[in-house]
This record gives structure tokens, sequence and C-alpha cells, in this order.
């Protein structure tokens, strides 16, 4: 068993094959929004499928960023982003711990409701929605949208964060407990610094979600200032034409924040954390 | 340090009772263990001690000071867990210091505290270590150290060395005998090892089915064990049981052998221990069996006899005994090392 175990060179070079496959497969359409995005408007339909334009030019991200409104879309879409992943996961790691931790009456009950709102099509409860919002008087507000993302995604983040604590040894708690700390004092020294991974991942996941969302904000939202990136997108296409070259530049700029934002969290995203804790 | 009282305590969940009528006086500075098979619920009444599980009924005391709803953090009680519960993400000092750091306690106080503790259990070299890069047994001092650090009136342990292999179990054990000697503290120590039990403590305390069976000096358990129950959980190897047959002169055996013993009128079942019985001729003994399997450890021979209608009995001698699988041997008894007990179990008066 000690022996690294050697592997038929045809066999890795077809695993390298498929993984390369695999790669250009699921990059490609990336690649070709950047090839786009730097494609002059004059050569976007007289090329043809060339894989690099002859020349290439900023001016699409130049127009975009100085002569539009993406600016403000972006803005918004960062703070409706932001605002759900921090609502969500704020809530989703109450519940969570909650859950994990304590028996209540009715505990049964919250979780099987929890699921049955994932079982139904976005669809299904957009007019509803559109009706309690308008209701409230909320039409047309980020805070809308942020309330209405926080809702869909806290029964998924709940289930996620109470796996995470359910990894987290009970004695821990109890240890800290009997050093001296309330149990508040225990979750935010030893359980919190020990769930970073978990809320790293249940942030990362909600802020992604809530960035690519359309359904909801194309209803919700219909004035030009609080429109979010990908409704903001939907304004390059006009009643006669399409502006590739400014929606692809577009688009680059919006995978900017997404990427940020997992390189920030992907150092709490490494496991292992707990280990030494208890005898395994 | 401190005396603990526990007044007619028990522990429900729901309907169930998982222990009634515990009542106990800790005195100031003993070391009592818990012993008891898996589920007696020994666990359960540390935890109470402990503050982690509420007490159903009855009365914990520290000092004269009712402890009932005083959270774990107010009861100035340390506890080393099974499982060590040491915090992943500090470091062994850090981990030490943690209740005096909760306290608010001046850095420089704590580093004081947490070096000492670190030099009497070795771990002077380690403390900058995170425990996942400690061993079992380092582990394991640490938790003792976090415990120690603190000062606190009482220590629990919870099987703490259950998780040790058994070269290291021997050591730890030796470890925390001194430790009790040099700190002369209370200590109440759970395990479901009688020989932990019976080298460690000054009173052990046998729980079985959620009921205190007997308290006493291990020599009192070993010597007038109160059931049968005691009877076979202390002691190894177990103590052999035969039923028998009371008259007013004395015991019948299962193989017609006869005992002359006084007052043993309302016995159903004999006891004795593998040590106290005594190898013969055969023929010479009281006794006539078969020795089945002979298990020779060096220091002592370990038999096992089949005496037919007595059945298997279990006979230990020290030193290395001359018997072959399958030779017939006598056994004898003496009189005073017999147990008698009646149909519940219970242990009669020895006979004199």
């Amino acid at each position: 068993m000690a022996a690294i175990r050697q592997t038929h060179p045809l066999l890795r070079a077809a695993k390298g094959a498929a993984l390369f496959f695999y790669l250009a497969f699921a990059l490609f359409p990336l690649y070709w929004l950047l090839k786009i995005s730097v494609t002059p408007d004059r050569l976007i339909y007289s090329e043809g499928t060339a894989l690099w334009p002859k020349t290439t030019t900023l001016d699409n991200f130049r127009s975009i960023l100085f002569q539009s409104d993406f600016l403000s879309y972006f803005a918004n879409s960062v703070t409706v982003s932001l605002g759900t992943a921090a609502a969500t996961t704020l809530i989703a790691a109450g519940a969570g711990y909650a859950f994990s931790r304590f028996d209540f009456r009715g505990k049964r009950i919250v979780i099987a409701l929890m699921l049955v709102t994932q079982m139904f099509p976005l669809l299904m409860i957009i007019a509803p929605i559109y009706k309690i919002v308008a209701a409230v008087g909320l039409l047309n507000s980020l805070t809308s949208l942020i309330i209405t993302y926080t809702a869909f995604n806290v029964p998924f983040a709940t289930f996620l964060m109470q796996s995470f604590f359910d990894g987290i040894p009970k004695d821990l708690e109890e240890a800290a407990m009997m050093d001296g700390c309330t149990r508040f004092q225990a979750l935010r020294k030893v359980i919190l610094p020990l769930t970073l991974p978990g809320l790293g991942a249940t942030l990362g996941f909600v802020f992604t979600a809530a960035w690519s969302e359309l359904l909801f904000a194309l209803m919700l939202i219909s004035k030009n200032d609080a429109m979010t990136f990908p409704v903001g997108l939907l304004t390059f296409v006009s009643k006669f034409s399409v502006d590739w070259g400014q929606m692809m530049a577009a688009g680059v700029l919006a995978l900017i924040p997404s990427c940020l934002f997992f390189i920030f969290i992907q150092r709490y995203l490494v496991q292992g954390l707990t280990s030494g804790a208890v005898k395994g | 340090m401190a005396r603990l009282e526990l007044k007619n305590i028990a522990k429900r969940y729901g309907a169930v009772e998982v222990l009634s009528e515990v009542d106990l006086d800790i005195a100031d500075g003993e070391f009592l263990v818990l012993v008891g098979p898996s589920g007696c619920g020994k666990s359960t009444l540390l935890r109470m001690i402990a503050g982690l599980e509420p007490i159903s009924a009855g009365d914990f005391l520290i000092d004269g000071v009712r402890m009932n709803d005083v959270p774990p953090r107010n009861r100035d009680i340390a506890m080393v867990f099974q499982s060590y519960a040491l915090y992943p993400h500090m470091d062994v000092a850090r981990n030490m210091g943690f209740s005096m750091e909760i306290r608010g306690e001046v850095r420089a106080a704590r580093a004081e505290k947490v070096a000492a503790a670190a030099k009497t259990l070795g771990l002077a070299a380690l403390t900058e270590r995170l425990p996942r890069a400690l061993s079992g047994g380092q582990r394991q001092r640490v938790a003792m150290g976090r415990a120690i650090v603190r000062d606190p009136r009482a220590f629990l342990f919870d099987e703490p060395l259950s998780n040790l292999d058994a070269a290291l179990r021997v050591e730890m054990r030796l470890e925390i005998a001194r430790l009790h000697q040099r700190l002369g503290a209370t200590m109440i120590y759970v395990t479901h090892d009688q020989v932990e039990a019976m080298t460690l403590a000054d009173r052990i305390v046998v729980l079985n089915g959620g009921k205190v069976q007997q308290v006493g000096t291990p020599l009192d358990l070993y010597e007038r064990p109160a059931n049968r129950f005691v009877a076979q959980f202390i002691g190894s190897p177990t103590m052999n049981v035969v039923p028998v047959d009371a008259d007013a002169d004395g015991l019948v055996l299962g193989g017609g052998a006869r005992l002359a013993l006084t007052g043993a009128g309302a016995a159903t079942t004999l006891g004795v221990r593998p040590e106290h019985i005594e190898v013969a001729a055969p023929g010479e003994g009281l006794i006539d069996g078969t020795a089945d399997v002979v298990e020779r450890l060096g220091s002592d021979t370990n038999l096992y006899v089949n005496a037919g209608d007595l059945g298997m009995l279990t006979v230990r001698r020290a030193g290395n005994l001359p018997v072959r699988p399958g030779e017939r041997i006598g056994l004898h008894l003496r009189p005073e090392n017999l147990h008698l007990f009646d149909e519940a179990g219970l242990a009669l008066a020895r006979p004199a």
C-alpha cells in the first residue's frame, strides 16, 4: 500500500484529455463573453466566429462605465447581494444553532415547513409575492428584493448551517461553560470561530444567488434607479438591435465582485478546523 | 476545596427515571469514584454535579450552599471530559488559561499559572502547539492542565482514560493519583473500569440501574459486598456464584457437598472469589472438578474448572500451578471467605 501505484500513461493521458474537455466546455462561454467585449462593433458581425478579433478595443468598457447607468445598477446589486447575504446568514446561523443544539416544542413541524417551502417552483408564487410587496408599498425598492431573497434563501441556508453546527462537538461548549462562559460567550469564543467555514460557505452561496437573480428583480423593480445588474443588462436589448459589445463588457465587469467575494471567503472554506478538539 | 452533599437526588427524562434516591456526602479532599456498567447513570450524575444537566429532584449542596439552580460557570468546579474537549483553534497555553481569560484576569498572572501547570504536567515545550498537533496522552494532559490552572473547589473526571491505550492509561492513572495527593482537592471520578476505581478511590460508589448499590472504601466493597451485583462487579476475575440449599446445619451445594455453617438460613446462593478457592488433590477437597482451561500469567495461574452440577468455577492461585488441562483436581473452600446471598441477592451477615 505504501508504494504509489503507477498508472498507465495512456490512462493518464485520457484523464488529462477528459479534464481538458470539461474545462473547455465549462469555460468557453466565459471566454466568448470576454472576446465579444473587446471586439469593436464593426467587427462583431463581419468577422464571423474567429477565436480572437483582429483588433481589440476597450471602448465598450469605457461607454459602459461612463455613458450608461451601469454603475448605478452595479451599486444596487452590491447592496442587494450583500444585504441578502448578511441577513440570510445571520438568521440561518441563529436558526441552525437552535435546531442543532436545542430540543423545543414544534421543532419537527418547523423543519417540515421549511422543507415544504423548497418544493414549489418560484414561478407559482411570483404573483402573490408581487401583490404582497405592492400592498406594503415596497415596489421599486431594494428593500423588497432583500426581504424576498432572504425569505427564499433562509431555509436552505439554515439546513446548511445546522449541519455545520452538528459537526462541532457539544463537549466544547460544555467545557467552555465549565470554564466560566455563559452560553452566549461559549458561542462567541468557541463555537463561532469553528463555524467560520460554514458561515463563509453560506455567505458565498447566498451572495451569488442574489447577485444573479433576475425573475423577482424584473417583477418588483421597474424604475431605472432601483434596477439591479441582471435587469439592467436587459436595457442593452432595444426594440431593433442588441448592443452585444456593451452587454458583454457589462457581463465581464459583473463577474468581478463574485470572484472577489470568493477570493475573500475561500480561506474560511478550508476544512479540518476542528481536528484535534476531541478524540475521533 | 469543598464538601459536596447530594440529598435524595433524582433524574427523570419525562416519565423515565434514570437515577433515584442518590444520597452522598463527599468530604473535603476526598477522592470519590462512581463506577458501574454503561447506562447505570454515573455520567448523568456527574453532569448534574457539574451543572450541565438539570437536577429533577433533591438537593445538591457545595459547602452547605444549594447549587441546584446555579449555572456551571458559577459552581467553581472543573471537569475533564472523556473526549478532552480542547478548543481546537487555541494553542495549549490559551486552552489552559481560557478560564482565567474569561474571568478577565491579567495576562501576566495567566501566563505564570499556565507555565506552572505546564511544567508539572510536562507540557512546557508544547505550549504553543495546537491540539491537533498533540498525541492522545498530551491532549489528556492539557485537559487536566486546564482544570488545574483554575484552582477549583472540586474536580470532575468523566472517564478520562478510556480513550488511551493500556500502557498510557496506567501512567495517567498514576499521574491523577499524584495530582490528588499534591492538591488535596475534592475529586469525583467516573469510570466503568473497576481497576481504576479500586486503585484511585478513597471511597467507591457502585451504581446500577440508576440506584446506588453500595458506598464504601475499595476494601469494604471487596470484602463485604452488599449484594450480588457489587460482589460480581468488584474484583477480577469475577466472583463465582453457585446455587445452594440452606438448612439448620449449613449449606448443601449442587453436587451434594455439605458445608457446616451457622446462620445461613435464608441463603440461596453462595459466592466465592477465584483467589479464595484452594486447590487440593482429587477427592481431598470439598468439591471435585476437571481443569478445563489453564491460563498461566506468570505471577498467577487462572483455572477454569468444570465442577459438574455446580457449573464452571474460576480459580486463581499465585505462582505457577502444575495443573494440566483435563486433569482432575479437588477444590477447597474456607468458610471465612464465603459470601452468602438471599433470594433478592442481598448479602447475609458473614458467617462467623
